[in-house]
């Protein structure tokens, strides 16, 4: 085989979805090994012009795709598919840094419970994926690695925090990754670098060994190129797990059911709180050209009001700092992790230690949450907020009752470039304007690719549905997927 | 709301984070912007509301209260830059 038609047969099977993949797989049209290799190819290509993998696990990689074509066994339909994990997911063995100083040569002795499912289902692990530090962050540009870029014009961020997940699967340089959710950070990546982005509902997807950000709003879930990659990968990791306590007894539908490609008997609401100023009107006009073409598949579009939607960001931040700054506690300089080498008594150690391994962000978030929870203004702060949470779920409660799914932009505004905001947090918060109250409800909701500016940065429009209700997510993203085209355009690299 | 740098100095401590005067000072105007904001949510009543912490509704969640062995006690002392005796870290004094 001449070099040319090599690379050129990579290009092919690095562009797969995972059903595609798996069907080449089961047909031996290829092996694990060649597309583990094709994918690890196209990385030592790529990334150093993207900066997307913090760590690649290629001896890894290719080991375990010989064990699962030496095998044969393709039954789950994630066998032998190369994957990667946003580095806040432990792996054993395998360094996992939260993209920051203070973890740079941490390595977990122990897997991430979603790991342990991807892994029993057969998945290849490339690598550990970029984000921003300990996720704390909307652009990638607080880790302690360096931004990653966006493939679709590399001055502009990728989003954040799992920005290394989204560049990746828009990028080829893994079919399918792993990130966190705690106020937006897969969907507006998601939506920035254009691939399909899922937020689970709090507590369907287990946390165990998966480092917090804010307890009561962390989930995890996929970024995948089609939707029903999305729900083949919710199938292998979702369900009560011993290891999570907040992960109920509800039953975990079999997702694939749920992909069809009419909207008859949907009713989608718009509410008209995301529409509104400061998010740019392209926009605005992409999405609603969306909700053109689902009116088309048969669905009933409704107009619903969130008018709580105005206090989402403080909200967020208010309560999300607060507990951001608890969990953060743990890195002392002791158990684990940086340690200063100037201290000689106990308060030095903790007080030097983490000044010197956290970044800016990082200290920013432990501040705020430190000062809301302070007596004082404990009242004033962190519990008014969670009263006003209460408030915001029951308004989607409200909504909920009057409509299968909500449908809205995800970002206010495509990929921006990398340092605009990096020096002014509040501007950096409201990036995320869209997508905070969906984890302050603890409700599901996805991106999905819906068109591009005129600048061709790409634009995610966003579906949300009440509590375990996944399947309505990919019963009304599956349909425009298959009625629209976005999917297909590729960023030229 | 404006916070001083004393104040900023004094969440630090609390928060055992170390800052240089530089970081003091940009901490208390970014602070301040920050925390003004937040004063939005007076706006919202909740005289009425009790504050959510846990969202989907779960509560008193229990497992067996069965002794397990720790799978990992090494590696995880391991894990730690401090000098180790008996399974025990070693730290600096505290005064």
């Amino acid at each position: 085989m001449s070099h040319v038609k090599g690379h050129m047969s990579n290009v092919i099977m690095i562009d797969l979805s995972i059903s595609q993949a798996h069907e080449g797989l089961k047909n031996k049209k290829f092996s694990s090994v060649d597309l583990t290799q094709a994918y690890l190819d196209r990385i030592k290509e790529l990334d150093s012009k993207l900066n997307t993998y913090v760590t690649v696990t290629g001896d890894f990689a290719l080991e375990k795709a010989k064990k699962i074509d030496e095998a044969g066994d393709f039954s789950s339909p994630l066998a032998g598919i190369p994957m990667s994990l946003k580095d806040v997911v432990c792996t054993a063995g395998i360094k996992t840094t939260a993209s920051s100083k203070i973890l740079e040569n941490f390595v977990p002795p122990y897997n991430a419970h979603v790991a342990d499912r991807l892994f029993d289902a057969g998945a290849v692990l490339l690598g550990k994926a970029n984000t921003d530090e300990f996720t704390h962050g909307s652009s990638t540009e607080t880790s302690y690695f360096g931004t990653s870029k966006n493939p679709w014009n590399t001055d502009c961020v990728p989003g954040g925090s799992s920005g290394g997940s989204a560049s990746q699967v828009a990028a080829d340089l893994a079919t399918y990754s792993i990130g966190t959710d705690t106020g937006g950070s897969i969907r507006q990546p998601a939506s920035l670098c254009s691939c399909v982005g899922l937020k689970v509902t709090y507590g369907r997807v287990p946390r165990h060994g998966v480092m917090p950000y804010a307890s009561s709003f962390d989930t995890i879930g996929p970024l995948t190129k089609t939707v029903e990659d999305a729900a083949l990968v919710l199938q292998a990791i979702a369900g009560r797990s011993e290891k999570d306590a907040t992960t109920p007894n509800v039953p975990v539908p079999n997702y694939s059911d749920s992909l069809k490609t009419d909207l008859k008997g949907v009713k989608i609401g718009i509410p008209k709180e995301y529409f509104q100023e400061g998010v740019e009107e392209e926009t605005i006009k992409v999405i609603n050209d969306g909700i053109e073409v689902m009116k088309k598949l048969g669905a009933e579009v409704i107009d619903v009001s969130l008018p709580l939607t105005k206090y989402s960001i403080p909200t967020y931040y208010l309560l999300a700092k607060s507990e951001a700054s608890t969990n953060l506690a743990r890195y002392d300089g002791i158990k684990y992790g940086h340690t200063t080498d100037s201290a000689k008594k106990l308060t030095e150690i903790y007080m030097k230690s983490r000044s010197e391994g956290f970044g800016d962000e990082v200290k920013r978030a432990i501040m705020i949450g430190t000062y809301a929870l302070s007596a004082g203004y404990y009242d004033a702060f962190y519990l008014k907020a969670a009263k006003v949470r209460a408030l915001m779920k029951k308004e989607f409660e409200e909504a909920f009752a009057k409509c299968d799914v909500l449908v809205t932009p995800t970002s206010p505004f495509p990929a921006f470039k990398i340092g605009e905001k990096a020096d002014d947090p509040l501007a950096m918060y409201m990036a995320d304007i869209l997508t905070t109250a969906v984890n302050l409800a603890g409700i599901c909701a996805m991106s999905i690719p819906a068109g591009f500016s005129s600048g061709g940065l790409p634009i995610g429009m966003q579906i949300m549905a009440n509590q375990y209700k996944e399947e309505n997510l990919f019963h009304a993203g599956h349909a425009f997927e298959q009625a629209t085209e976005w999917r297909i355009k590729k960023p030229n690299l | 709301m404006q916070l001083s740098q004393e104040d900023v100095k004094h969440i630090a401590k609390l928060a055992r984070l170390e800052l240089n005067e530089k970081e003091v000072d940009k901490f208390s105007n970014q602070l301040s912007d920050i925390l003004s904001h937040a004063k939005i949510l007076d706006e919202v009543d909740t005289s009425s509301v009790e504050p959510i912490a846990q969202i989907t509704g779960l509560k008193d969640v229990f497992f067996d209260d069965e002794r397990k062995d720790c799978e990992f006690t090494d590696e995880l002392l391991a894990q730690s830059p401090m000098e180790k005796q008996d399974h025990m870290l070693k730290v600096k004094s505290v005064f």
